[in-house]
């Protein structure tokens, strides 16, 4: 394959530019894959061109290993996080905003370049997505208000039911939507206290990358999201059948073609595992609209509710 | 009162409590340490011993254990010798027309009363005398007037002293001196028994119940009893079932038995069989003895009249056929 | 002095009118099997044949599945909700009317207690039907998201524990919310569910919307992977609920799964220790044990646990064992003869391992299934008998020192339905509640259940809650849903 041309914004003139390495995102720490493997990406194909695809970066093939590892990374961080206060968790949500907003331009040209978008388009996609984080950093310290309830049991208790987070989300972000769908999955995963280990978009998983940095970069405690970049129908089914994942969206798996969501399900089934099916209908699997506004469901999908009886005398 | 004199209440009570000098702070922390009572779990035990069915032999044998047990009581204002007289008259021969009745196990009549009843009764008759002391109900006098009082009954022939106990005292905190009356008053009670009324209407909370068995049998109270009857509630299951447990572990942790003594609004027969299924559930068959555990009633023992009629005769039976010597004027 | 002993107190039998065989209930009648067998439903106390039950085949499985689809399409999704409502309304009404008949029948049929089929069971499952009514009109209201609308055909498989109680929790939500029902109950106590059948009748609940099939695991199989269910409900084993979790792997069918648990009933030094022990003895007696939020780790502070011991074992030689239509009766039957096996094996595993077991003095009926209550102390984490669900009357005592400790020795389980906390601080109350991983906390009380409020498990005891208004959301697809 060509290696021949960046698809990244000519330096200035006269300039060898600085090329950055893409490596994995666990537990805080940007670790390469410890199969120490790569693969290579490259630019969407634009147009009639039809040309060589464009080779874009080296990216951390994670293994089955890394994402063990990320796993325990996540369930590590379950405890801090979780007991974190929602306001908390709304400010450190609200911070990703503000740093994707700082480091716009290389979004920008993530997703135009990764996604083939024109730059008008790649702007509006990189707003949606901030925009995403700010939706959900509100939704903080209300979500337990709107799905709470105290109920009015017939006798003398004091009864209460509210969320809490599953735990360990594993999430198959989406293959094409690989900025605005990744932070379409990782903010109600996490805004309500859960962790996470993402796989990326297999093929373009700069974004994810780049986000990767911005979270690091955005008082999001290590461990609460972790991202191994990776073939997804490799890794995939080690995160579906990992007892100590609590949940899995299986979202990701539509456009991957070696990798049927249903046998992702059935490995999940051996420890009760919550399922986030992909949408479509029967065992097709279709990637959602992610320009939509989102609604409460991928929050719903991803918390537990717990009762708290007490009685009430003197 | 702040040179305690010596007594052997007292030194027990330092024992117990594992104190050099018995103040009211230590037995302010004594008493909050003792394990809390939930009230709904109380509530909810009690009305699951509610739901116990009695039947033939043992409900035969629970009816005439219950009149043993019967403190037959007057305690009104109008109270004349010749009601108490008739009230007594009625505890040597409960029903005339069936002579194996058993007797209760006292009445319970003011101070002032005390003669008449013991000259009703006799000696030999196995009914004893009880009598409210202590400016009975509210309790609100000198200890000096209470102790006469005391003295009075005991010296007219009270077999059974009914003292109360200072709530406003206990509800302020001031243990010390709710304790000190029990140990004086048992002082000059003698050789009769006392009861310790703690007037859980007043006390409220079932915490406080437990707080002031615990506190009376420190002091030396032969029983712990509910209620004065002049106060509602009065002898609820869940307050006599919270005694019962205190008087249970009252046994294992001194070796020293208390009996316990529910009184006022229990009036019929169903509800003394409840009473005993939670005695023999909570504090076990030891206190299923008219020696240990008493009834502090009127009218339930004409109720309980009926039920052996109804036993004896197959048919149930009516208020006419059993006499009534106390009405009540209430 | 005699001892005050209880008489006994039968409750008469001649309440309930058990038919020697019964049929299939689809489409609002009792119909034959096509191609099933039969097989007979045992009193656990006395192993007498109650009556022959239908096993129901694959296509009678497909016959109540397309009934239930009829129905949904032509009458019960066309129907108001106010309209479901007052059927739903009828249908707890007549509960109420004949409830010493469904007490008596439940207790026959699977060995619980009168007074707890009576008192609990029974009063329960028409609540449910009473709550859920209310709910059948008023479901844009109940914030579960934009234009909530049914599945369509419910299949649900219940267990034998609460029969009818858990026919109620499954069939109220289902029916308020529009969807029509195919029900399987438990192949040991079927006779409530078909005597549910009837009020069904008596109600004029439109042909089609519940019907109610009996068998074994093959029956339950073919209704949850029938290809025309659009939604799961099932509670029982984690084992079950695996492969039910398996079998709907890759379809569209939606579910709720209710599965086991072991449950730490968690005791502090500073407990109302009267209420405590009654909540002990209630958390892992009531219903034999038979319940999967059993307290069955009781979790005390060392500092009190030899008082705990005293008192618990105290208060069980007052535990009455045996005939469950007595009312005096606290511990019932077994409900099988395979349920007994397993406890026994279990509880010989126990004694294997090292841990002490006792009982209080109880005579046992000499014919049906009956195992005294059961407690073994000097338990640890890594016994079976601290693992494992025993689903019985035996309790494994466990000490624990600090809050962090219980925490730890609580969560360290895959199951998560449900935990108890003894103590009288609230701060402590609201932490522990925080961090016990169970779907259901009870402070200074425990095993206590309301139509209002939802039930259902962490991890491996399941997803989805049953009851409340939580409990609806699994009965509904919303505009929102991805």
């Amino acid at each position: 394959m060509s290696t021949s041309t960046s698809a990244r914004r000519a330096p200035a003139a006269g300039r060898v530019d600085v090329r950055k390495t893409y490596k994995l995102y666990i537990g805080g720490a940007f670790p390469r894959s410890e199969s120490g493997r790569s693969y290579e990406v490259y630019a969407a194909p634009r147009g009639s061109r039809g040309s060589t695809p464009v080779f874009l970066a080296n990216v951390a093939k994670g293994s089955r290993k890394d994402a063990r590892n990320a796993v325990a990374a996540a369930r590590k961080a379950v405890g801090g996080w979780s007991g974190a206060t929602a306001y908390n968790r709304g400010q450190v949500l609200y911070r990703i905003a503000e740093v994707m907003e700082s480091r716009r331009s290389t979004f920008v040209e993530d997703v135009r370049i990764g996604e083939g978008l024109t730059p008008a388009r790649a702007e509006a996609v990189v707003s949606a997505a901030i925009d995403r984080w700010v939706w959900y950093a509100g939704w903080a310290d209300k979500f337990a208000q709107v799905t709470s309830t105290v109920n009015p049991v017939a006798g003398p208790f004091f009864n209460i039911s509210a969320p809490e987070p599953t735990g360990v989300v594993a999430l198959l972000a989406p293959q094409e939507s690989s900025l605005l769908g990744l932070v379409s999955v990782v903010a109600p995963a996490i805004v309500t206290g859960n962790t996470c280990v993402v796989l990326p978009s297999r093929q373009r998983p700069l974004p994810a990358v780049d986000l990767a940095e911005a979270l690091a970069t955005s008082d999001v405690p290590g461990g609460v999201v972790n991202i191994v970049t990776c073939h997804t129908a490799e890794v995939a089914p080690w995160l579906a059948s990992h007892r100590d994942v609590n949940a899995i969206d299986l979202t990701g798996t539509a456009g991957v073609e070696d990798l049927a969501w249903g046998e992702l399900e059935l490995a999940a089934a051996e420890s009760v595992t919550r399922v986030l099916r992909p949408a479509g209908r029967g065992p097709a699997a279709v990637e959602e609209d992610f320009t939509a506004e989102p609604g409460t469901a991928r929050m719903q999908a991803f918390v537990e509710t717990k009762t708290v009886w007490h009685p009430k005398g003197l | 009162m702040s040179t305690p004199t010596e007594t052997d209440a007292e030194s027990r009570a330092r024992d117990i409590l594992g104190v050099s000098r018995l103040t009211n702070p230590a037995l302010s922390s004594w008493l909050q340490g003792l394990p809390g009572v939930d009230q709904v779990g109380c509530e909810a035990r009690a009305a699951s011993l509610g739901t116990r069915s009695v039947k033939t032999t043992s409900k035969e044998w629970a009816i005439d254990t219950a009149i043993g047990m019967i403190d037959l009581t007057t305690l009104e204002g109008a109270d004349t010798p010749g009601r108490v007289s008739g009230l007594c008259t009625k505890a040597l021969s409960p029903d005339p027309t069936d002579l194996s009745t058993p007797r209760p196990a006292a009445v319970c009549v003011y101070g002032d009363m005390v003669p008449v009843a013991r000259q009703t009764l006799g000696d030999g008759s196995g009914v004893k005398v009880a009598a409210v002391a202590t400016a009975f109900p509210s309790g609100r006098a000198s200890l000096a007037v209470k102790l006469a009082d005391t003295a009075d009954a005991v010296s007219a022939g009270a077999d059974e002293i009914d003292m109360v106990i200072d709530r406003g005292a206990f509800l302020s905190g001031d243990y010390r001196t709710v304790f000190e009356q029990i140990v004086e008053v048992k002082r000059v009670c003698g050789g009769a028994r006392l009861k310790v009324i703690l007037e859980t209407g007043e006390l409220v909370t079932y915490d406080n119940v437990r707080r002031a068995s615990y506190l009376a049998m420190l002091a030396g109270g032969d029983f712990v009893k509910t209620s004065t009857g002049k106060v509602q509630p009065a002898a609820t299951l869940p307050v006599t079932l919270v005694m019962l447990e205190a008087v249970r572990d009252w046994r294992e942790l001194t070796g020293v038995q208390v009996g316990v003594k529910p009184a006022g609004g229990i009036r019929t027969s169903k509800d003394a069989i409840t009473f005993l299924v939670t005695v023999n559930e909570i504090a076990g068959e030891d206190w299923l003895d008219p020696f240990w555990f008493r009834f502090g009633a009127s009218s339930l023992l004409n109720d309980l009249l009926l039920q052996r009629q109804r036993m004896r005769t197959g048919a149930y039976s009516g208020a006419d056929y059993v006499a009534d010597d106390s009405p009540s004027l209430y | 002095m005699p001892t005050f002993e209880y008489a006994p107190a039968p409750e008469s039998r001649a309440v309930v009118d058990i038919a020697s065989s019964y049929g299939l209930f689809i489409n609002g009648e009792f119909t034959d099997s096509q191609g099933g067998g039969t097989f007979k439903t045992i009193s656990p106390a006395t192993e007498e044949v109650l009556a022959e039950v239908t096993e129901a085949s694959a296509e009678d499985v497909d016959r109540a599945v397309a009934a239930a689809r009829t129905a949904y399409t032509r009458v019960w999704s066309r129907m108001s909700g106010a309209d479901r409502g007052k059927y739903l309304f009828r249908i707890a009404r007549i509960l109420q009317e004949r409830a010493r008949e469904f007490a008596v029948l439940e207790s026959l049929d699977n060995g619980k207690p009168i007074k707890e089929s009576r008192d609990v069971d029974v009063p329960t499952a028409a609540a449910h039907f009473f709550y859920h009514a209310g709910w059948a009109d008023k479901l844009d209201y109940a914030g579960l998201g934009p234009d909530p609308r049914p599945h369509g055909v419910v299949g649900q498989v219940i267990p034998w524990n609460f029969p009818l109680l858990m026919l109620a929790w499954k069939i109220a939500p289902a029916l308020a919310t529009g969807n029509t029902v195919v029900l399987k109950p438990a192949e040991t106590t079927p006779l409530t569910a078909l005597l549910f059948a009837q009020v069904c009748q008596q109600a004029d609940l439109p042909a089609g919307v519940v019907n109610i099939i009996t068998g074994a695991g093959p029956t339950g199989q073919a209704l949850v992977g029938h290809e025309d269910v659009d939604k799961v409900a099932f509670t029982g084993s984690t084992g079950v609920g695996k492969a039910i979790a398996r079998t709907i792997a890759g379809t569209r069918k939606k579910a709720t799964l209710e599965l086991g648990g072991k449950a730490a009933n968690i005791v502090f030094d500073d407990a109302p220790l009267d209420q405590a022990v009654e909540g002990i003895v209630n958390g892992i007696f009531f219903n034999q044990g038979h319940v999967c939020c059993a307290g069955s780790r009781l979790l005390v502070q060392e500092s009190i646990a030899d008082q705990v011991e005293a008192r618990l074992k105290r208060r069980l030689e007052t535990l009455r064992v045996g005939d469950p239509l007595d009312k005096n009766t606290d511990v019932g039957a077994i409900n099988s003869r395979a349920q007994l096996d397993r406890i026994t094996e279990l509880s010989e595993a126990g004694e294997a391992e090292g841990a002490t077991r006792w009982s209080p003095e109880c005579e046992l009926p000499s014919k049906g299934f009956w195992f005294r209550p059961t407690v073994f102390t000097g338990v640890s984490q890594t016994h079976r008998i601290a693992q494992e669900e025993i689903f019985g009357p035996v309790l494994s005592v466990l000490t624990f020192r600090t809050p962090g400790e219980a925490v730890a020795k609580a969560n360290n389980t895959p199951y998560g339905l449900s935990a108890g906390i003894w103590t009288e601080k609230g701060s402590r109350i609201l932490w522990m509640a925080d961090q016990l991983r169970a779907g259901v906390v009870w402070a200074n009380t425990f095993n206590k259940f309301d139509p209002t409020s939802p039930f259902g498990g962490y991890k491996e005891s399941g997803y989805g809650r049953e009851g409340g208004r939580h409990g609806l959301a699994a009965y509904v697809t919303t505009g929102d849903a991805t």
